[in-house]
Parts: structure tokens; sequence; C-alpha cells
């Protein structure tokens, strides 16, 4: 329920006027939720920011995910993360 | 990956009959400066909370939508998880809390200059929430108007 929690909570701030993006584990729950801004990372429940003690990993999903609020495709957007 | 198959078989049925709620936000907000001049908030659903204030109520019937400040000074090794979800496995988080709050790496590009700076305070739910009335219409809402009032320029989000 974490995937719903969050993106309703992104959904509450975008609408009072402050840009969000969230991590999504599960992208049929994200796909229903509709949060504005998504990047889909494919690991594990616990995860969300790939794997522990990786610090360079971890800036590199944060970066792909910062991106989107740079982006100016239609909202919602739903995208992968695709390792470099 | 996470995968609904991972889940527990009545998880998984309950998600797989579950009416998700759907994230109430048009038109949506821009960015309103670059990234490097942006300054953010994270918030995260892992439970976290400081040492010395309550956990959440895992027995809250429907998920306890309360909120927890965490002060952007705080050391992420200090944070505890109080969380009820048992398919959230909190191995890689108790021994890198970063994995779910990434407040360290969120430093580095603000060290970078990638982005300006971090606000003075970040949020944390306890997202196994399958009632999420209250959430919606009195913790998301509060959290928001923190947010409005600190001026953060965008906002970081995290399941677990």
């Amino acid at each position: 329920m974490c995937n719903q929690s969050v993106g309703l909570i992104a959904g509450v701030i975008e609408k009072a006027g402050i840009p969000t993006v969230a991590l999504s584990l599960l992208r049929m729950v994200t796909m229903k939720v509709r949060p504005p801004r998504s990047l889909y990372v494919p690991f594990p429940f616990g995860y969300p920011l790939g794997k522990p003690s990786d610090a360079k990993f971890q800036r590199q999903i944060i970066r792909a995910a910062l991106n989107l609020l740079e982006s100016s495709e239609e909202l919602p957007i739903l995208r992968d993360f695709e390792p470099s | 990956m996470a995968r609904l198959e991972d889940l527990k078989l009545t998880h998984r049925l309950f998600v797989e009959t579950y009416p998700f709620r759907t994230s109430d936000w048009a038109p949506g907000a821009c960015l309103k400066k670059p990234l490097s001049q942006s300054k953010f908030a994270l918030i995260s659903s892992a439970g976290l909370h400081l040492p010395d204030r309550p956990p959440f109520d895992l027995a809250f019937r429907g998920g306890d939508f309360s909120f927890r400040e965490l002060p952007n000074t705080v050391d992420v090794c200090q944070l505890k998880i109080s969380q009820r979800s048992s398919d959230f496995d909190q191995t890689g988080a108790k021994e890198d809390a970063n994995l779910v709050f990434p407040l360290d790496r969120f430093r580095e590009l603000a060290a970078r200059g990638e982005i300006s700076g971090l606000n003075h305070r970040h949020f944390s739910f306890m997202g196994s929430i399958t009632a999420p009335g209250r959430l919606l219409s009195d913790s998301a809402p509060r959290v928001a108007a923190m947010l409005r009032k600190d001026r953060v320029d965008a906002v970081f989000l995290a399941p677990a």
C-alpha cells in the first residue's frame, strides 16, 4: 500500500502548488493511482533506492527521478529507470 | 523487482481486488527554477521516526495516517522504523537508511551544486494505509501546507 500512499501524498502536495516526483516499486499500483511524476524502479519491496550503501547507484536513481521535474511531457509521467 | 507474485497470497488477493484511489492533482505544478536553484524536501513512507519520538501506531485500523517530522540535521543511522507491512523487507534499510530515505544522497547533490539545498525538515509516513481517507483530508494537506510555508520548490517521495 506504500505505493498508493506515496502517490496520494504526491497528489495533495502537487495540488498545493509544489511539483513532486515519486519512485514506484509497483507499476500496476502507480498506473491506477496516477501521481504526477513517477520513476518506476525494478527493485524489491524495501529497496526503492536499489542497493544499500551504494551511493553512486542511489544518486543515479535520484538524478533520473529529478530529471522528470524538468520534463515538458504531459502529466502524468510514468517512466522506467534505466541503469547506465 | 517487486512483483505481485512476491506478496503473500492473502496480500496479493487483497491488492488485486482493492479499489485503489486516483491521485487528484490536476492541472499539476511546474518547477519554477532550474534544479540547481531548487530547494527540496523528502518524504518517505517507510515509517521512519526519531528514536525519541513515538513510533507509528501499527494497530490503528485502516493504517496510521499520521506523519513524523525529520529534521534536516538528522543522522539517518539514528532513525527507527515502525511499519506494519510485512511485505517491506527492512534488512537493507536497517543497513543503510538512505535506501528508503536518501538524505545523504541529496546532501551530496547539494554539495555538488546539482540542487540548491534542502528544507530544514522532511516528513515520514507509515505507508501501509488501506483506508486513506484521513491521509487525504488531514495529514497530507497539513504536510503540504508546511512545505508551502517553508517555500520548498520540489518534493521527492519514496515508497518502501
